[in-house]
């Protein structure tokens, strides 16, 4: 059993606003779900499905679907950070394949620019998480966590933090055509360099942007897909998978990318050197470099050589990636990625992209998210899509 | 470059049954982790139960010696700088720590550090490490 074109995406949306200050998360919710569904051409009752993860208000999707009007068949509230909503396209591909809903709404929303969120604070976790104990008196930030993980991999493998700039040079080349994006100013390998250093390695520039927003994603069963005007964008295969600590066996040198990648390219029946388009999620430069190691597009350890000289520019190099600007120039809304991952890789495979960045004859995408930290615990979910 | 070491606040440390017997020996100058008494793993974090069978786990003295798996000198998220790491113990776990007490602009990986306590807000001792000499 597989979902390999056992279900589409039919839908999808991400809100223009990167502040928004005088409105509710419930509200960009609701927005996020009328922009998909309108996109889709379905209507608010053609849902049966819900799916949303603790960015929601309320307690899982109860609070969520009660506000939006929905009567849903089937619900998941799983949460595993940004990369939740891949996870998401996944869980409804399966729902669908065994009959549970035909109209499966994902919605993401949240405010920390507006709530004054930072990669420099303490991450809020909730009482009673067993790992608080024994890290918070050391510490542990956002972009830290990220930060051990990216010294690891210049020790064992080289990579230099002029490799790692041209991760956000490749982000910003593209955003400059994306008016929705909150920076679009290009930027040079030694910009990134210039701007102040956070928490060793990575400087101001190697972080992904704090917005406002959210995104929707409407998936469903082929035969409707088919009766939509939309183009049809089937999905082929997704994994899943959470790596931590390893029992104390700390070992910074992969992201769970290793493991959820092979999966869903198992399922989908595909290898990296076949994918034409990547969203890969980029909290932090080091993220992507990691990510596009563990997917298989290069060797473990030569990331930093794979991604250097414009590679990941559109239209420049071999993987155009994150044609949106990504988080890092363009949107990071509720600090979770992985929403807007799978959106821009749909305009892609739909060839929505802004013409300057289209992949020529897009037929095959992939999506790859991260969610939690890197350095300590983490959730990975990978998808791969084609255009019918 | 140089950046001293300074103290910072530390919070107050958080005592429930999984880190009160911890706790009880940070305060007498010792580190512990724990061992599954059926499989014999050492793990860390440490847990009542192992994380490698679920089996019974009993608390063992570590030498609080080993060497940083990687660090990072935190500078922007408050007004003192700090240096956060992963130590991989002598016994063969990796716990998450500070390095403390010299210039943080030295530490890098492969180093080796041995345990040293420093009080959190409330007074509970909390394990940090600093490079041998030489």
């Amino acid at each position: 059993m597989s979902i390999r074109r056992k279900a589409c995406i039919t839908g999808a949306y991400e809100h223009p606003t990167r502040k928004a200050p005088d409105k509710t998360v419930a509200q960009l919710h609701a927005e996020c779900a009328r922009g998909a569904l309108e996109d889709a051409g379905l209507r608010l009752e053609d849902v049966d499905g819900y799916f949303c993860a603790g960015d929601a208000p309320g307690l899982g999707a109860n609070s969520m679907a009660d506000y939006l009007g929905l009567r849903p068949r089937h619900v998941d509230s799983t949460d595993t950070g940004g990369s939740a909503y891949l996870v998401h396209v996944s869980h409804a591909a399966q729902a669908i394949a065994m009959g549970k809903c035909d109209v499966a709404l994902i919605t993401l929303a949240g405010r920390p620019r507006s709530e004054g969120s930072s990669g420099v604070a303490p991450r809020l976790t909730g009482a009673g998480t067993p790992d608080v104990p024994w890290e918070a008196p050391y510490a542990p930030v956002t972009v830290n966590m990220y930060a051990l993980a990216a010294n690891r991999h210049m020790h064992e493998y080289g990579t230099t933090s002029e490799q790692l700039a041209w991760i956000k040079v490749a982000a910003a080349t593209h955003a400059q055509y994306n008016p929705n994006a909150m920076l679009r100013e290009p930027v040079t390998v030694d910009d990134v360099l210039a701007s102040p250093m956070i928490s060793d390695p990575l400087h101001r520039l190697d972080c992904c942007v704090v917005s406002d927003g959210g995104g929707a994603l409407v998936v469903v069963r082929p035969e409707i897909a088919r009766s939509l005007k939309r183009p049809v964008v089937n999905i082929l295969g997704a994994g899943e998978a959470i790596k931590g600590q390893l029992n104390g066996q700390v070992d910074l040198t992969f992201s769970g990318a290793a493991w959820s990648g092979p999966r869903a390219f198992e399922e989908a029946g595909v290898k990296p050197s076949d994918i034409q388009y990547a969203s890969i999620y980029d909290s932090f430069t080091i993220t992507v470099l990691m990510q596009i190691e563990d997917l298989g597009f290069c060797e473990k350890g030569k990331g930093g050589r794979f991604v250097a000289d414009g590679n990941l520019i559109s239209g420049v190099g071999k993987l155009p990636f994150n044609t949106d600007g990504g988080g890092l120039c363009n949107n990071h809304p509720a600090n979770r990625g992985g929403m807007t991952k799978v959106i821009e890789a749909v305009r892609q495979l739909r060839g929505e992209a802004h013409p300057k960045v289209q992949v020529a004859h897009c037929g095959l995408a992939l999506a790859q998210g991260t969610g939690g930290l890197l350095g300590s615990r983490h959730g990975s979910a990978t998808l791969i899509m084609e255009r019918a | 470059m140089t950046t001293m070491y300074q103290d910072r606040p530390l919070g107050a440390g958080v005592h429930d049954p999984a880190t009160e017997p911890f706790f009880a020996a940070t305060a007498n100058g010792s580190l512990r982790i724990k061992l599954c008494v059926s499989c014999r793993k050492p793990h860390w974090y440490p847990r009542p139960l192992c994380p490698y069978c679920l089996g019974d786990t009993e608390w063992s003295d570590a030498a609080g010696k080993g060497v940083i798996y990687s660090v990072s000198v935190t500078r922007r998220a408050g007004p003192i700088p700090y240096a956060i790491a992963y130590v991989r113990l002598d016994e063969g776990v990796t716990m998450l720590s500070n390095i403390v007490d010299c210039d943080l602009d030295s530490v890098c990986i492969g180093q080796r550090v041995h345990v040293v306590f420093k009080p959190a807000d409330d007074g509970t001792m909390i394990p940090m490490f600093a490079p041998d000499q030489g």
